[in-house]
């Protein structure tokens, strides 16, 4: 008998839920407090420099989240990932500047462009088995960059700067530091809370389906590859959101923003967080984006200490720091589901 | 009785290896049809080919009287079958809910932009999914843990979880690779009284099984596979009688049941 279990499925060690510190994190009010502090940081400190890297750690977080559904909830592997960012910061920096508009009135264009660029990269790609994808994406990446290093309508090497603002109402300009700050920080909140719940949800679960075992799940009716492609441009859409940001907060776009390494540290944050979790990638992409900061001190060794801390995590915390939690509730007492039955009737 | 399921005349190969090699059978509505032979005959090969993971060489299969020979797996599970595997292929991280409620992907019920708004529908559709998958569960007894993840059962829970992820697919032939490999004599006797009430259900089952007592009781019809070939078809009584099963199969077991060789 025991020669027919398949041991790729005996238990592994997936603790359950216990004690205070997971209670904590598993709070539905833990995104509140996390805005909340995102709101009041500007008022501990307000410097250039300071909002200057919180919106950059804001909008790292809008690309963690969205790289958290290709990878985390799909499992595909995508490592290019920053090409979608590159999509969306050029579309809207090129557009604002030749209509002079606000990059507010860009979204629209923005939104075609990276729906576009998803499915023209995932529609082939994602007919590959995992293995290839991510040599396939991160040539795509590559061949993204380059394309706009050459190209003159993207302002080739140099890129495009002067970009306009996001929006001026008479007086008022939100491309204020502060404003922007507070700007990014609510769409970036929108668009992590949109993921999350797209986690939960009947497509969420069709993409953890196909993550674990896609003959399985094609089995049950589910057609992988529509499912696969739909990861992909939603991860897309997510991706463009924070191009327009990158392109609003710096006014300015370049090539040299969208190397390799730069997909590398939004994979790296979202492994480092917990694949398929967003509280957990919400604060993997916290860490890879400020941690960098907080080693300034340490001049040029900054990289080799963030380098040894992130080995030191993977190897005490393999599935990331905080990893999706296979559990749910169980069923209520029969009683109780009575009761509930009951009131529901009546109402 | 109009046919479910028609299997005409199915080649497949994989290099030299006829893996099935002029297969046909049919199943009517309600009817639980055994498919026995030893390990290698093509049980498996059969039904990866009627359920899309293999693109038959030859051959013909019909649901309903439609074809789907040589469709994608997804869309012949959409047109009414439903399957479990040999070697479960269950989703290890996933809780015992979540992998049955794979089984109802295709109810629908929500889009992404109720999903992302939590919209009224949103909230209803996946209190539906909840409900449908304990309902399924209880179905099929089982009375393990629903919150957890899936790899942490044991053997014989996963196998009727597997079973009610396959149920919920609400199609009308349920396919079950080996559904009693491995589980104990008590186990065996619940997944006999299962396969009645399946039955009851209106949905044709179709299993490949090992153990002769199990098949003789539970099965109308039984087809006899060896080397890719179907040697023998009919009743129960007439397979047991059948001189070229008896040396082919039932002859090498004196008690009626041959020894279990493990997966396939
Ligand atoms: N994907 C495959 N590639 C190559 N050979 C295969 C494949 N699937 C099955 N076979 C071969 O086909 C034959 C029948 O296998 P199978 O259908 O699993 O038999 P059964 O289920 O009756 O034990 C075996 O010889 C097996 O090695
Ligand atoms: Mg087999």
């Amino acid at each position: 008998m025991s020669e027919n279990v398949d041991t790729t499925l005996a238990p592994k060690k997936i603790r359950p839920p216990s004690g205070r510190v997971s209670r904590l994190f598993e709070s539905k009010w833990l995104g509140w407090v996390a805005l909340a502090i995102a709101v009041a940081a500007p008022f501990v400190n307000a410097t250039p420099y300071a909002l200057n890297i919180m919106t950059t750690a804001a909008i790292f977080v809008l690309l963690a989240s969205g790289l958290n559904i290709v990878v985390g909830y799909c499992g595909l592997l995508d490592l290019g990932y920053i090409a979608f960012m590159a999509v969306g910061a050029y579309t809207s920096g090129i557009v604002a500047k030749a209509f002079d508009l606000p990059l507010l009135f860009t979204i629209p264009v923005v939104l075609v462009m990276t729906v576009l660029a998803g499915l023209i990269i995932g529609a082939p790609t994602l007919r590959l088995r995992s293995d290839y994808l991510a040599i396939v994406t991160l040539g795509f990446g590559e061949i993204t960059r380059i394309t706009a290093n050459n190209l003159a309508i993207t302002g080739g090497p140099s890129g495009i700067f002067g970009i306009p603002g996001i929006l001026k109402i008479g007086d008022f300009d939100f491309q204020q530091p502060a404003v922007f700050y507070y700007v990014t920080i609510l769409v970036v909140a929108g668009f992590v809370l949109a993921a999350a719940r797209l986690g939960k949800s009947r497509l969420g679960r069709a993409w953890r389906f196909v993550r674990e075992d896609e003959d399985a799940a094609e089995a049950m009716g589910i057609h992988t590859y529509k499912v696969k492609l739909l990861a992909y441009t939603f991860g897309a859409i997510w991706g463009g959101f924070g191009g327009v940001l990158f392109a609003g907060h710096l006014s300015a776009v370049a090539p040299t923003s969208f190397v390799f390494l730069q997909s590398a540290l939004v994979l790296m944050a979202v492994v480092l967080g917990g694949m398929g979790n967003m509280r957990g990638v919400v604060i993997g992409a916290l860490v890879i984006s400020l941690l960098p900061e907080l080693l300034r001190d340490l001049a040029e060794y900054r990289y080799l200490a963030f380098g040894v801390l992130l080995i030191v995590v993977m190897l005490f915390r393999p599935q990331g720091f905080w990893p999706a939690r296979g559990y749910e509730p169980e069923r209520k007492p029969a009683e109780e589901r009575e009761a509930v039955a009951v009131a529901g009737e009546q109402r | 009785m109009s046919a479910v399921l028609e299997v005409k005349n199915l080649h497949i190969a994989f290099g030299g290896v006829k893996a099935v090699d002029g297969l046909s059978f049919d199943v009517h509505a309600k009817q639980i049809v055994a498919v026995i032979g030893p390990n290698g005959a093509g049980k498996t090969s059969a039904f990866n080919c009627i359920t899309g993971f293999y693109k038959p060489t030859a051959g013909e299969v019909l649901l309903k009287g439609a074809a789907i020979t040589g469709k994608r797996p997804a869309d012949i599970a959409a047109a009414g079958v439903s399957r479990t595997f040999q070697n479960l292929r269950l989703f290890p991280d996933l809780t015992v809910l979540d992998n049955v409620r794979a089984g109802m992907h295709l109810y629908g019920g929500q889009n992404w932009a109720d999903a992302i708004f939590h919209t009224p529908r949103f909230k209803r559709s996946e209190a539906a999914y909840t409900e449908e998958a304990h309902r399924w569960l209880d179905f099929v007894g089982y009375t393990g843990p629903r919150g957890v993840p899936i790899r942490n059962l044991a053997y014989g829970q996963q196998k009727q979880v597997e079973i009610a992820r396959a149920l919920a697919r609400k199609s009308d032939l349920l396919l079950l690779d080996e559904p009693a490999a491995g589980l104990n004599y008590s186990e065996k006797q619940r997944l006999l009284e299962l396969c009645h009430r399946i039955r009851n259900l209106g949905t044709a089952i179709v299993l490949i099984e090992h153990d002769m007592g199990l098949v003789m009781e539970v099965s109308e019809r039984i087809v006899v596979m060896n080397f890719g070939r179907e040697i023998a078809e009919g009743t129960p009584a007439e397979v047991k009688a059948n001189p070229a099963v008896i040396e082919a199969y039932l002859g090498r077991d004196e008690d009626g049941e041959v020894q279990s060789h493990g997966d396939a």
